[in-house]
């Protein structure tokens, strides 16, 4: 009897440890992983940095672009990718945020509903260009809006609004259930669970959904191109009815001149990309960081 | 008195279900932008795809094996490019779903509150690099490392832009897993552990299928992005369509296809442009038929709990 | 918790609008009430640029927009006498786009933009659509593109090619049959070719392949394809194999990387690519000219876009050099001229789009 009760507290040990090294090794592996992204992104910007850093200055704040690489600037670039950026998010984020809701607190489980969620799963994948395409025959034919900075921005947020609404979904789908159930009996409406509840723990995670929506929107080059977003301009776009140009689109210009201080000033240009991207990130994780409530 | 109270709480409730009725009906209206999204996209491809096939055969289309709309003598095969396409779209998730995943259960089950809260953004921040510059880091960076551990590399090749693709590709997967994984309760991780499993058991084999719904919409946004990008493939991958499973070569995708003809010289009437929407139509049906496979799949490993 | 949000949201909209407000606003360069012709001379690096500047008198101020798209092959152009003309009429805004040569004829025709950049002439198929839609054109050519041809600098036996060696090499039969320089040519080396060109959609291949090949469009489809001539630059000089071709422009930027192909047209005469060679027209067949459309009914409705076109001829060939390409001679400026002043519309080229063997300078006389 004592001899099998050692025989299994022996192999216990043994497995136990053996189990614990698995775990070990995974955790490396695991943060290993976290590390090689994070090395792939300082490989990059060390890369950009090294070739950017000297042609960074103010000038590039205050300047248009010009053929003479000393006097070239991103003004209107600038200005374009702000103004752009900003209408985005106007509508993408509402009509994003409100599609998620209706799909995910309202949506009752027929055909149509089906139908609406398989559309916007597909929507994530089209190409942008194709985007350009809708925008350019839609928005600037059509609808008559030209190539103006209000047919970018509503092609845009054609664009990202599939992010929004897929991590929308999900974020709301993670809170528990018993938190509704007790509004519920509380005696609230299905929409006053949603806004004074649900949305209230969903909130960090659709934060996330938003930041990657617009770090997308903020890159995108090709379909710009195809609505008309132009690559020189040497004014101030006066609103949002006015034509415009966007820093990816000025920068993809700069790397194909054959003049390599256009290379070193297309490297400047990524970084100030970079630095509006992180600006707007670090507002939305400071949001979602006060956001959050752990359960 | 009675009937004052009940008058007025039947006046509130009056009100809060007109709101509740309103919110429904602006809400579906939302939903219902990405219906008429879809509508106006096939809308614009199919007026141009019709006006493709009366002029080039459908078979020809799907069975040709070379694809030369843009030179002398044209021959119309798509297979070319959609070989390009799902190749750099394998080996970008090769890459981007091990690390991703990997990334997530780090940030999830293992990191800190104030190690996640750092790294977190910082992998966010791959996602923002606008494709452009992931392009040429392709071409000018990746490239040369290949083609030094792999001589015949060439200068574009497939390779390439999947590494590039998926280090893009790497945030999305992971921060939405992540959500999902931070999502499941705290209970079940504690039951686990308190029937003696350790932190790894307990992340494989009770979390992560416990977040997989979540993971999965994951990787299918994941998967919709790398058959859809453009600028990387445009930019590092190359202009020659080809039906070849070498990584190393030069080959074209679809989307790559589409941004060089719009952007060109062809006259926009030419057989040769009207090929654009065909490709483009193709790719939209390809990725339709994917999510509403993927769509009922995910569907069967929903798990609710409480 | 949206109270929270609010003015934050508030303060990153403001901050972006008040980005633009305040940017300073350009000093106005004062309009004189006669004609005269200022020569400014600026010295950029080692070169002393003068660019000719004709100020005109108007009723008032001269202000409004012009919209140029199109070839961005020509765009480089088009933005130079821009820069210059805006500095000079500051009220006037000049945006160029890329959209490509057909994308912008497109757009030209549609009346969507007032001039249109092309790096080919006019297609039949967008001579119709012009028609139909009533746009008359005038064609002006404006600078010539010269088409080098390019071997890594180690190759020292391919000083000097004939266009019949070309054709050899590039000919769609030539698709995995030549793959040797030994192949081009008796006594070239036992090496392996490996061939580089232009995007198969650019102006730059059409016309190399209708020059060479005899056909627009007609190649081998096993060469290596960029649109983007750096990345062609790049291939060249790291494969002692390579040859091929692409914009002057990007030679020039790149001396050191890269050695020239001489051209023979068949005459005997190995020819380099340069400025007297390509402007006289004597290396042939690989010049191009470059072009711009003008909305014909615009430029008497509009004061700007005929102050505007007036100064793009006349500073073209200036600006052109600045920018990497090779100015027209002055007979052929001269000629445009005439063609601009008299508004004469329609192409000398009957639409058919191609250019390769016709001297512009016959072509505009005939007129």
């Amino acid at each position: 009897m004592s001899t099998t009760t050692l025989i299994r507290d022996v192999n216990f040990e043994r497995d136990l440890s053996i189990r614990k090294i698995k775990g070990k090794i995974f955790e490396i592996l695991a943060f290993f992983a976290v590390l090689l992204g994070i090395a792939m992104l300082l490989t990059l910007l060390i890369d950009v940095f090294f070739d950017g850093l000297p042609w960074l200055s103010t000038r590039l704040f205050t300047e248009f672009p010009s053929r003479f690489p000393e006097k070239a600037g991103l003004r209107s670039a600038l200005q374009g990718s702000i103004w752009l950026m900003v209408l985005t998010a106007a509508m993408a984020v509402p009509i994003g945020i409100g599609a998620g809701v209706y799909l995910e607190e309202f949506a009752p489980q027929n055909r149509i509903t089906r139908f609406i969620e398989i559309n916007v799963a597909n929507l994530a994948g089209v190409p942008s260009i194709i985007y350009g395409l809708l925008g350019l025959g839609l928005f600037v034919r059509q609808l008559g809006l030209g190539r103006t900075l209000i047919a970018g921005a509503m092609t845009m947020a054609l664009l990202v609004l599939p992010i929004i609404i897929v991590t929308t979904r999900e974020a709301i789908r993670a809170v528990p259930r018993s938190i509704r159930q007790a509004a519920l009996a509380l005696g609230a409406t299905d929409w006053e669970v949603s806004r004074d509840h649900v949305l209230i723990y969903s909130a960090p995670a659709i934060m996330t959904g938003v930041i990657l929506a617009m770090s997308r929107a903020i890159g995108e080059t090709a379909p710009l191109i195809t609505i008309g977003a132009l690559t020189y301009i040497a004014f101030d776009p006066k609103g949002p009815f006015d034509i415009f140009t966007v820093l990816p689109i000025q920068i993809f210009n700069w790397v194909s001149l054959p003049q390599s201080s256009f290379h070193g000033l297309a490297a400047a240009g990524i970084i100030i990309l970079l630095l509006v991207l992180l600006s707007m990130n670090a507002l939305a994780i400071w949001l979602r960081n006060r956001l959050i409530i752990r359960w | 008195m009675t009937t004052t109270i009940k008058s007025l709480v039947s006046l509130n409730h009056q009100k809060r279900n007109r709101e509740r009725v309103l919110v429904r009906a602006l809400t579906f209206i939302f939903a219902f932008v990405s219906v008429g999204t879809t509508a106006g996209i096939i809308y614009e491809l199919l007026k141009e795809t019709v006006l493709f096939f009366q002029e080039v055969s459908i078979i020809e289309f799907f069975t040709d094996t070379r694809w030369t709309p843009l030179f002398a003598s044209k021959r119309f095969g798509v297979l070319p490019l959609v070989n390009g396409t799902l190749l750099v779209a394998a080996g970008a998730m090769l890459v981007a779903v091990p690390l991703g995943l990997l990334a997530a259960i780090f940030l999830s089950e293992y990191a800190s509150e104030r190690l996640r809260k750092i790294l977190k953004p910082i992998l966010e921040i791959l996602a923002g690099i606008p494709t452009v510059v992931y392009g040429y880091f392709a071409l000018l960076f990746i490239t040369p490392i290949l083609q030094d551990l792999f001589p015949q590399t060439q200068i574009f090749n497939a390779a390439s832009a999947s590494i590039a693709m998926g280090f893009m590709i790497l945030p999305l997967m992971a921060s939405v897993s992540e959500d999902a994984l931070s999502a499941v309760p705290r209970s079940l991780r504690e039951a686990a552990y308190a029937m003696g499993a350790t932190k790894f058991e307990t992340a494989t084999q009770v979390v992560l299928p416990a977040a997989l719904s979540g993971v999965a919409a994951a990787f299918i946004l994941a998967v919709s992005r790398a058959i859809g990008e453009t600028m990387i493939v445009a930019i590092a991958a190359g202009q020659q369509p080809k039906l070849t499973l070498n990584p190393l070569e030069s080959i074209e995708t679809m989307t790559a296809y589409i941004v060089q003809v719009s952007l060109g010289d062809t006259p926009h009437q030419s057989i040769a442009y009207k090929t654009i929407f065909a490709v483009g139509m193709l790719l939209f049906v390809m990725t339709l038929v994917m999510n509403i496979v993927s769509y009922f799949i995910t569907k069967r490993f929903r798990e609710r709990y409480e | 918790m949206f109270a929270k949000v609010r003015p934050l949201f508030f303060l990153l909209v403001v901050a972006g609008l008040v980005l633009s407000a305040c940017a300073p606003a350009a000093t106005p360069a004062a309009v004189t009430e006669a004609p005269e012709r200022i020569v400014e001379k600026t010295v950029i690096q080692t070169q002393v640029v003068e660019v000719e500047k004709v100020i005109t008198p108007t009723a008032g101020p001269v202000e409004g927009t012009i919209l140029v798209d199109g070839s961005s092959t020509v765009a480089p152009i088009t933005q130079a006498v821009a820069e210059e003309f805006q500095a000079l009429y500051p009220e006037v805004r000049v945006p160029v786009g890329i959209s490509g040569t057909g994308g912008g004829f497109k757009k030209f025709c549609n009346g969507e933009t007032d001039i249109s950049d092309a790096s080919r002439p006019i297609k039949p198929s967008e001579v119709e659509l012009c028609q139909k839609n009533g746009i008359e054109y005038i064609e002006l050519p404006v600078a010539f593109d010269g088409l080098a041809v390019m071997v890594n600098p180690s190759n020292n036996f391919a000083a000097c090619l004939t266009v019949e060696e070309l054709k050899k090499i590039w000919q769609p039969e030539a698709e995995g049959v030549i793959t040797n320089w030994s192949q081009v040519r008796e006594g070239f080396p036992n090496q392996p070719l490996t061939l580089y060109g232009a995007g198969t959609d650019s102006g730059t291949y059409d016309y190399f392949t209708a020059a060479i090949v005899g056909k627009e469009g007609s190649s081998r489809g096993d060469f290596l394809p960029s649109e983007d001539d750096n990345v062609l630059v790049q291939g060249i000089a790291g494969d002692p194999n390579a040859l091929g071709f692409f914009g002057l422009a990007y030679f020039e930027e790149n001396q050191d990387k890269l050695k020239l192909v001489a051209i023979d047209n068949g005459n005997g005469n190995c020819v380099l690519p340069d400025l007297t060679t390509v402007s006289q027209g004597t290396y042939q067949p690989l010049s191009r000219p470059l072009f711009i459309y003008v909305n014909r009914a615009r430029v008497d409705q509009k004061d700007e876009i005929s102050l505007f076109i007036d100064f793009y001829l006349k500073n073209a060939g200036q600006l052109s050099r600045e920018v990497g390409y090779i100015p027209l001679t002055d007979e052929i400026y001269a000629l445009a001229q005439k063609r601009y002043d008299n508004r004469v519309t329609g192409s000398i080229f009957e639409g058919q789009g191609s250019t390769i063997g016709v001297s512009l300078a016959d072509l505009l006389a005939k007129e």
